[in-house]
């Protein structure tokens, strides 16, 4: 029996693995890069696989570490490895659009980044679902921010991805602005920038007689610019204003790790941070209902601003920030007890790997269908079920699951989602989802509409690759599988909360 | 036995979009589904009564949630029509001209969706089977619909859509209303539990609502119809079949199933605004029904009309009209399947289906008109075929109700609408009959041709199966009352 292995190895896995990339693209003779992000969707598989052996650090005190690895982080880190190894399929196939749009003298140049940058990305990721100290949390978010402000403007040649780029940037520098200050506040206010320490003295802190009895200003104002700051990083209204542009903007698989990986990371963040304050009956009473009002903003707008979408970038760009909705909406229903279909964490972080597969397996289609009919718009996908009827299927089936038709693992998703509502008795907010739930079979079933109802003017079948053929086949699996039987993902979560 | 009856048109449907002869896997698929059926049927063990054929297994263990299949005297019923409808519609499907695989694979899925549905004693799957069934009802109108079949594809399915999302709130609120420490998704146990007052009486009214109305827009309850006429006038023959004749039976049957024995505190409650509701069915569609120029729209409202029946001996309350609603159902959907499925071949020849363009069939049609007529007086209510012993029932059930407090007057008024209703669907049925059939012939259908052949086999079994549920309902009401005397036993 080998020593049980500590799941920092896989952090630094990863990062070896980046560095290893850098220097490769550096030193190594140009040429076709592709064989790099085949080797790293192995190296990052046999990472995943790993991650299976690993257990966590039983004897670390987390009230003075920066790092925790419970059960939780161990489930987003493995969110986190899934969601890069599939953006990394996504840009095999997608080098020879960004070829058209990077100057390069040399065959092969400038493309080596485009593979090692997710890969830091994903470290980055790893290392924010272990954070239980907000220092942490915003060093490994400024790894992940920045890693996505150069992969967004990845096409230099492309004004919209240039446009993107410049928006992601701006808005980006000033959510971080939002974040550091809120961090201040929070530890000007507690004390502390270790949650665990912070859970531990606020109870005290708010008791009558305590420093922060009857003055919780202070740290409500820190709390606000913390949710707003993670705001932008889930894509929640109203703090959404990036997400449509930058999504149509950037490669789309850049656009892909972002409304999988970007969202993932601000909701274990959001989940982490808020956890001992929402512990206060005080703080939660003025807490929730701020959740809440942000839950509807992006359900409403989200959702209906994706009706009227021809680009199917945009309309996924909506529908993300809609999805934000739905699981904002179980954060604003955490339960004081437990209810009966778990904590509102499990809710969560199985509505977002289901979301995770969902979405990736939307996009793998998108850019192998936007490669032959030269552009995403919805129409482009016009009698996709004659010129390819397994890519039309798969596509079926990811709407199916994003809209939440039973049987497909977004369902369950939206099912827990409502069943929090419901124990909560949020008739408002489920009035609401209601109906944006039919909102969101109309933008859906339009790109159903357009595979299934319509002609296309080129016939042509389209060729899929292996790889991606397999990977399409695996995510759609998924899709179904989970969707029937949830259960290896509740059992992931059932020790996490 | 229900795993593999379930199994098998969700197997076929998948090989049939893997390219297998459409028709012919179709054929043998849902012929088989139907025979096993037929055999649950005969080998259910009436004397013991309760579920039979459990098949568990568990999915979610901390929910209670359960992949259970199981069938009662009331599933039994269902899956009956389910499977006999399913037959005759795969049946009556004519030669499809583009994407023939496509075609059956959505038929399929749609009658796998109502069987999953009514052998499914779980919640979460009682639900889940359904909603399986809306997006090949999408595809199917959208390609294969008449007349303006986009606009009525969308129509359906975001009012479907809709009616399913109220309808899991609602059941998630009935979830949540059961004490803690008893909330299961087993139907089954909710059965056996619901006799003891499960749910207090204050907390039933909420759910209730939602139920009504979710499954209310599923079954086209007054004044969230609309969808319905439209969608079965342009949908194809088969959907039309399936979707009037069987899958709108599922508020019907979860309405029986779940909302009268869990809730029977809210469904007091809430009588008042049923009864309201179903007199809109049957004297408001059915004037409109009475005002349509067109056959399948015709045909349409007046599905949407006979609902309002079985809502009525749902609202009754009592076993006798619970009885007569559930027979109900079962003969509503053979007929208006034969009567779709013979629209659907008429249309061929008349696009419109306009009643101007419509006379005299019945000399060169024989068979059609003999079929259709016998399907048509069947919906009016005639003796000899099941509907008439059904809303017999029906009426004594409602009457029965309206003279026992605190709701009698309201039920007496809501049953005098109710019968003059009959009425109105002898006007309908009646003239249309004579438009379609009598009277001069039109010159353009000089070159119509009856029904030839096999083709006739589908309606003479839809037809043979009312005529002798009609003549013996006891056959089917026996079956029915021990599960119907469990579920309404407070």
């Amino acid at each position: 029996m080998p020593a049980p292995l500590s799941p920092i190895t896989l952090e630094i896995i990863v990062l070896l693995l980046g560095i290893f990339l850098l220097l490769s693209e550096s030193f190594s003779k140009s040429g076709d890069k592709s064989w790099m992000a085949r080797f790293s969707i192995f190296a990052l598989a046999v990472t995943f696989a790993w991650s299976f052996f690993t257990t966590g650090d039983a004897g670390v005190d987390l009230a003075s570490s920066f790092y925790s690895a419970d059960p939780s982080a161990l489930f987003y880190k493995r969110i986190a490895l899934l969601s890069t190894i599939f953006v990394l399929v996504m840009s095999l196939d997608y080098l020879p659009t960004l070829r058209q749009f990077i100057p390069g003298s040399t065959v092969g140049a400038g493309e080596g980044e485009f593979i090692a940058l997710p890969v830091f990305t994903c470290a980055g990721l790893m290392f924010m679902a272990s954070a239980v100290d907000l220092l942490l949390v915003f060093v490994s978010l400024e790894l992940v921010t920045i890693s996505f402000y150069i992969l967004v403007a990845y096409m230099r040649r492309q004004s919209t991805s240039l446009e993107a780029g410049v928006k992601y940037l701006i808005l980006g520098a000033l959510s971080t602005g939002f974040l550091v200050y809120g961090i201040t506040w929070i530890f000007g206010v507690t004390g502390e920038t270790n949650l665990i320490r912070i859970a531990q003295v606020l109870p005290a802190q708010l008791a009558p007689g305590g420093r922060l009895a009857g003055s919780e200003s202070g740290l409500l104002f820190g709390l606000c610019l913390f949710i707003a700051a993670c705001g932008f990083k889930v894509a929640a209204a109203p703090f959404q204003f990036w997400v449509p542009d930058v999504y149509q903007g950037a490669p789309t698989p850049v656009t892909a790790f972002l409304s999988v990986g970007s969202k993932a990371a601000g909701f274990i963040v959001l989940m982490r941070v808020l956890e001992p304050f929402l512990s206060q009956a005080s703080i939660a009473a003025k807490l929730l209902p701020i959740l809440g009002i942000l839950a509807a903003a992006s359900l409403i707008y989200g959702n209906l601003a994706a009706m009227v979408q021809d680009n199917l970038k945009r309309l996924l760009a909506y529908s993300s920030i809609g999805h934000a909705g739905y699981l904002l909406l179980a954060l604003a229903c955490v339960a004081p007890t437990d209810s009966s279909f778990g904590h509102s964490g499990v809710t969560i972080s199985f509505y977002l790997a289901g979301y995770m597969i969902m979405t990736l397996l939307s996009f793998t289609i998108l850019i192998v269908v936007a490669k032959h009919s030269k552009g995403d718009d919805i129409s482009h996908f016009n009698g996709l079920s004659k010129r390819s009827p397994f890519l039309a299927f798969a596509m079926l089936v990811a709407m199916m699951s994003l809209a939440g038709v039973p049987l497909t693992v977004g369902f369950y998703g939206k099912f827990l989602v409502f069943a929090s509502a419901v124990q909560q008795q949020q008739f408002l907010l489920v009035g609401i989802s209601l109906i944006t739930v039919a909102a969101g079979f109309y933008y859906y079933l339009r790109v159903v509409g357009a595979m299934y109802w319509k002609d296309s003017s080129d016939e042509a079948p389209i060729r899929v690759s292996l790889l991606t053929k397999f990977s399409i086949a695996l995510l759609v699996f998924g899709v179904v599988y989970l969707g029937i039987f949830p259960q290896p993902i509740l059992n992931m979560l059932s020790s996490a909360w | 036995m229900l795993n593999l009856i379930l199994l098998l048109p969700f197997v076929a449907a998948l090989l049939v979009l893997l390219g297998a002869p459409a028709r012919k896997t179709a054929l043998i698929s849902s012929s088989a589904t139907f025979l096993l059926s037929l055999y649950t049927l005969l080998s259910y063990d009436q004397a013991k009564a309760g579920f039979q054929f459990v098949f568990s297994k568990t999915v979610v263990p901390d929910w209670d949630l359960k992949y259970l299949l199981a069938v009662d005297g009331l599933s039994l019923l269902m899956l009956l029509l389910a499977s006999v409808v399913a037959l005759a519609a795969v049946w009556v499907t004519p030669r499809i001209e583009r994407r023939e695989n496509l075609f059956y694979s959505c038929i399929l899925l749609i009658s796998a969706g109502a069987i999953g549905a009514f052998v499914s004693q779980d919640l979460f799957f009682f639900y889940a089977f359904h909603e399986v069934a809306l997006i090949p009802t999408f595809l199917l109108i959208g390609i294969w619909g008449s007349g303006d079949r986009r606009a009525v594809a969308w129509k359906i399915t975001i009012y479907l859509a809709l009616g399913s999302a109220i309808l899991l709130v609602g059941l998630l609120d009935l979830h949540h209303a059961i004490p803690t420490g008893q909330r299961t998704f087993d139907m089954i146990k909710l059965g056996q539990l619901s006799g003891s007052g499960l749910i207090p009486a204050a907390a039933q009214a909420r759910p209730f609502v939602f139920l009504l109305v979710g499954f209310g827009i599923l079954v086209s309850l007054f004044p969230f119809h609309t969808w319905a006429p439209a969608a079965y006038a342009s949908a194809p023959a088969p959907a039309a079949m399936l979707h009037a004749g069987v899958l709108k039976k599922f508020g019907l049957y979860g309405l029986i199933r779940l909302a009268l024995p869990l809730l029977p505190d809210g469904a007091k409650t809430w009588a008042w605004l049923l009864l309201i509701l179903l007199v809109g069915n049957i004297i408001y569609v059915g004037f409109a029904t009475i005002g349509q120029k067109r056959l399948d729209l015709m045909l349409g409202y007046s599905s949407v009309m006979h609902m309002g029946y079985i809502f009525l001996g749902i609202a009754s309350f009592n076993q006798v009209g619970v009885t007569g609603a559930s027979l109900l159902m079962f003969a509503h959907g053979l007929s208006i399947a034969t009567l779709f499925g013979l629209t659907g071949y008429l249309r061929q020849f008349s696009p419109t289906l306009a009643f101007d363009s419509l006379g005299g069939l019945a000399k060169q049609m024989p068979f059609l008109a003999a079929t259709f007529g016998a399907a048509a007086f069947a919906s009016i209510g005639l003796p000899g075929f099941a509907n008439f012993a059904a809303e017999l029932l029906v009426f004594f059930g409602a009457y029965k109700t309206s003279f026992a407090a605190p709701l009698s007057g309201n039920f007496k008024i809501a049953t005098g609408f109710a019968l003059w209703g009959v009425v109105i669907s002898a006007v309908y049925m009646l003239r249309a009959y004579r438009a379609g059939f009598l009277g001069p012939q039109k010159a353009d259908s000089a070159n119509w041709t009856d029904l030839t052949g096999s083709l006739k086999l589908p309606f003479i079994l839809l037809l043979g199966f009312l005529v002798l549920s009609g003549f013996f309902p006891n056959l089917l009401l026996n079956l029915v009352r021990p599960a119907l005397q469990v579920l309404l036993a407070h």
